[in-house]
């Protein structure tokens, strides 16, 4: 008969264990993305910063124009993203002084990897998306995981909307299950970026606020800042 | 040798700080008590404070790692005024050393157990500054910021009262929507006080209130039975 008897339920508020327990990591949202094309790279990024379901900041952003020409996009943890970047400027820039030359965007891509992997036991909790210009002035883009795996794409998109937009980009910019495969001009990586953000931001609560994009071309860089909604 | 020690968690604790940028300048709110616990330990405890001539900050979290703190930014502006090189410490200067050591700190899994809010004048051109640092080095800067409790109970009024407001809103207006904020916590917070101070940063310098007690009623206490129910 015990076996059955019911547990006392509580009709008031149950006290639960405050956390006091010291975690060194945290997840600051966000969503970021980059686009390769025959002469131009697009990188872009949100600018919400999260914890937990507050909003930090409309406007922190973490899409970095670095000092050789390359923009790195870094999501996850802001405060790892942030050192992440002051630990590459300062590599690039005794690069400078050792070699009289900006590191290309082939050996950023490497170097990266290396400092990341360097953090193995420890790791910098950031997913980094680099965009660039190759040697031969085409769009170049890198993607990375927190210690250091990774890959060369013509297109890539991650942090908290990732799984949402790739399968978007892999038929908008890749073109899969598509029967024509039309060369993509920068107007339409842009609309593409725009649309892929505004529908982001519709389905995730990290993503918002506003879209900043980096337009790299053998001119230079530009800069540009989209609304999105910031509810 | 002796053992290490680290901060496990925090002992005796302030609770909320609020800062809000308005007309003039930056205001930040917090009240002075130092609790224990449950135990309100210490009734008279200042957590906003002066430091240079453009800057204030407010701590919630460890009062005797806030001290620390306090006593770290002392010694780095008598170093700083030594020089006598004609430079001087703003608030974003202070905000990005805060960054620093905190996130210094975490990575070290020592953390100085606090949520630190920083305002004043952005630097030698001018301007507004309002920032956050906490004990795992995020940072943000935003037009209003609530720290604890405050950033749930707190932050949404604020932002409906500041956001788009920041350069036409009146200190009279400020003061109230402080005012308002600390006491709205106190109503809820049941680790706060309404023994309260203010700190204001404007073109005529740093003003920091001697505390004060905040206007409360509780006559609708009278009516209520139970947890709140109406019948």
């Amino acid at each position: 008969m015990f076996a059955y008897e019911q547990q006392q339920q509580s009709s008031c508020p149950v006290k639960a264990p405050v956390e006091h327990r010291f975690s060194p990591y945290t997840d600051n949202g966000g969503t970021t993305l980059a686009i390769a094309g025959d002469d131009f790279c697009v990188i872009a990024g949100d600018t919400r910063q999260s914890e937990g379901y507050s909003i930090n900041t409309r406007y922190a952003p973490k899409v970095y124009q670095l000092s050789n020409g390359a923009v790195l996009a870094t999501g996850g943890m802001y405060a790892d993203g942030v050192t992440l970047v002051k630990m590459i400027e300062q590599r690039l820039e005794w690069y400078r002084h050792a070699h009289a030359k900006e590191m290309s965007c082939g050996a950023l891509a490497q170097m990266l990897s290396t400092i990341l992997y360097h953090k193995r036991m420890f790791p910098y909790y950031v997913w980094n998306t680099l965009g660039g210009l190759d040697e031969e002035g085409k769009g170049a883009v890198y993607s990375y995981d927190p210690v250091g795996n990774y890959e060369k794409h013509k297109w890539n998109c991650s942090g908290s909307a990732g799984h949402l937009v790739q399968p978007f980009l892999d038929n908008q910019i890749g073109f899969s299950h598509q029967r024509e495969k039309p060369t993509l001009t920068m107007e339409r990586v842009v609309q593409v970026t725009k649309d892929a953000f505004t529908s982001a931001t519709e389905r995730d609560i990290y993503t918002g606020d506003y879209l900043e994009m980096f337009l790299v071309t053998k001119e230079g860089i530009q800069k540009t800042l989209t609304d999105l909604k910031k509810d | 040798m002796d053992p290490t020690t680290r901060t496990q968690q925090p002992i005796v604790t302030g609770t909320s700080v609020l800062g809000i940028k308005y007309k003039d300048g930056v205001m930040l709110a917090a009240d002075t008590l130092a609790s224990y616990g449950s135990l309100a330990r210490f009734r008279d405890v200042e957590r906003l404070i002066k430091v240079g001539g453009t800057t204030i900050i407010g701590a919630s979290g460890d009062i005797s790692d806030f001290q620390y703190i306090t006593h770290l930014l002392e010694k780095i502006l008598i170093k700083e005024s030594n020089t006598e090189d004609g430079h001087q410490l703003y608030a974003r200067h202070i905000h990005e050393y805060l960054g620093r050591l905190m996130y210094g700190r975490r990575s070290k899994h020592n953390p100085l157990w606090n949520s630190i809010i920083v305002g004043g004048i952005k630097d030698g051109e001018g301007g507004k500054f309002l920032g956050f640092v906490d004990l795992q080095g995020t940072t943000y800067e935003s037009s209003t910021i609530a720290t604890g409790y405050g950033s749930y109970i707190a932050q949404p009024l604020l932002r409906k009262a500041v956001e788009g407001r920041e350069d036409s809103l009146t200190e009279e207006e400020a003061i109230k929507v402080l005012d308002d904020c600390m006491r709205v916590l106190f109503y809820r917070d049941a680790r706060s006080s309404n023994k309260i101070q203010r700190a204001t940063v404007n073109a005529s310098g740093v003003t920091i209130t001697d505390p004060y007690d905040l206007e409360t009623e509780w006559g609708f206490a009278e009516s209520i039975r139970g947890y709140g129910a109406t019948d």
